[in-house]
């Protein structure tokens, strides 16, 4: 659905026009569902999510000033959703989700040890049955705080401004969240998707991996430049 | 350039939020090194593929009839009250 398209049935949906309304919930009832899925891992929680932000949507259309924002507007609102229901989940309704997370930003950055070229096209692999399972069990295995930074910076497009926010974590430990969930997520795909024939871990040093500390010091000073 | 500073800016890199000059001497080092290359790849792939994926995905049917009634029930007591 091009930006247009959406824009028109925004207006007419403001206007009244429940077919409208519909065809936007059917452009985007699977992205909502996918989000708040990756970010609770239960249906029935997702679920709610997707109902909850529908309905609140509905109520709040009539103050939606860019239609052609509605996308956004919408993914922002389911994902405040399902971090309410984390937060309450996890019994903690005003306190930051970091807080709770497992491993911080301690510890080093994994070197890559896998490394081999793809044989085949990622929109291709999409619509694999196996591979889908794959990358379930990719994201349901690396830490929750990596997870939700993968899902909504690099799957949903939030900005790194917008994903600390929403995390209520600062934008340096999104960085090296982020950095830490691609490693890893690329080193479980690479596992099963690599060419074992391009296999080249040979002789390859990287020279000691990274270490987070410094990591996080060159974060913190990019962002310092970048608001002085 | 090291492979290890690769490390460092793979983010930023990744993005396309770097600095010029810097991505211009991270490309020469690609250039060059064959595994770091592999390894950004497979970082780009790796979320295009996650992208895809979520574009594929659909509700549980009958989750998606109960949500579609609801909705339509709200929207038709919603309009009905606004129109007295």
């Amino acid at each position: 659905m091009t930006t247009t398209d959406t824009s028109e049935l925004v207006e007419q949906a403001q206007d009244g026009d429940f077919a409208a309304f519909e065809q936007l919930v059917n452009e985007y009832e699977g992205l909502l569902y996918g989000l708040a899925l990756k970010i609770l891992k239960k249906p029935a929680d997702a679920e709610d999510v997707v109902q909850n932000s529908f309905m609140k949507a509905m109520d709040k259309l009539s103050d939606l000033r860019e239609p052609r924002a509605f996308g956004a507007w919408l993914k922002r609102i389911a994902t405040n959703n399902a971090l309410q229901i984390l937060r309450r989940r996890r019994g903690l309704p005003m306190v930051s989700l970091d807080a709770a997370t497992e491993p911080d930003e301690d510890g080093r950055i994994p070197n890559p040890e896998y490394i081999a070229e793809w044989s085949q096209d990622p929109a291709e692999l999409a619509h694999r049955r196996d591979i889908r399972s794959l990358l379930g069990q990719a994201l349901d295995e690396i830490p929750d705080s990596y997870r939700w930074v993968f899902v909504l910076r690099d799957i949903h497009g939030l900005s790194t401004r917008e994903t600390a926010n929403a995390l209520e974590i600062s934008q340096a430990n999104v960085k090296v969240r982020l950095l830490r969930a691609r490693l890893a997520l690329r080193e479980k795909l690479t596992k099963v998707l690599g060419d074992p024939q391009r296999l080249m871990h040979s002789t390859h040093d990287h020279g000691g991996s990274a270490d987070a500390d410094s990591l996080l010091n060159l974060y913190r000073s990019e962002l310092q430049e970048v608001h002085t | 350039m090291k492979c290890e500073d690769i490390l460092k800016m793979l983010n930023d890199y990744v993005d396309g939020d770097i600095d010029p000059e810097v991505c211009e001497n991270l490309q020469e080092h690609l250039d060059d090194c064959n595994p770091c290359r592999v390894v950004v790849d497979n970082i780009r792939q790796t979320i295009e593929l996650y992208q895809e994926e979520e574009k594929l995905v659909e509700l549980p049917i009958h989750f998606r009839h109960r949500l579609h009634d609801r909705l339509r029930e709200c929207w038709q007591q919603k309009h009905s009250d606004e129109a007295t």
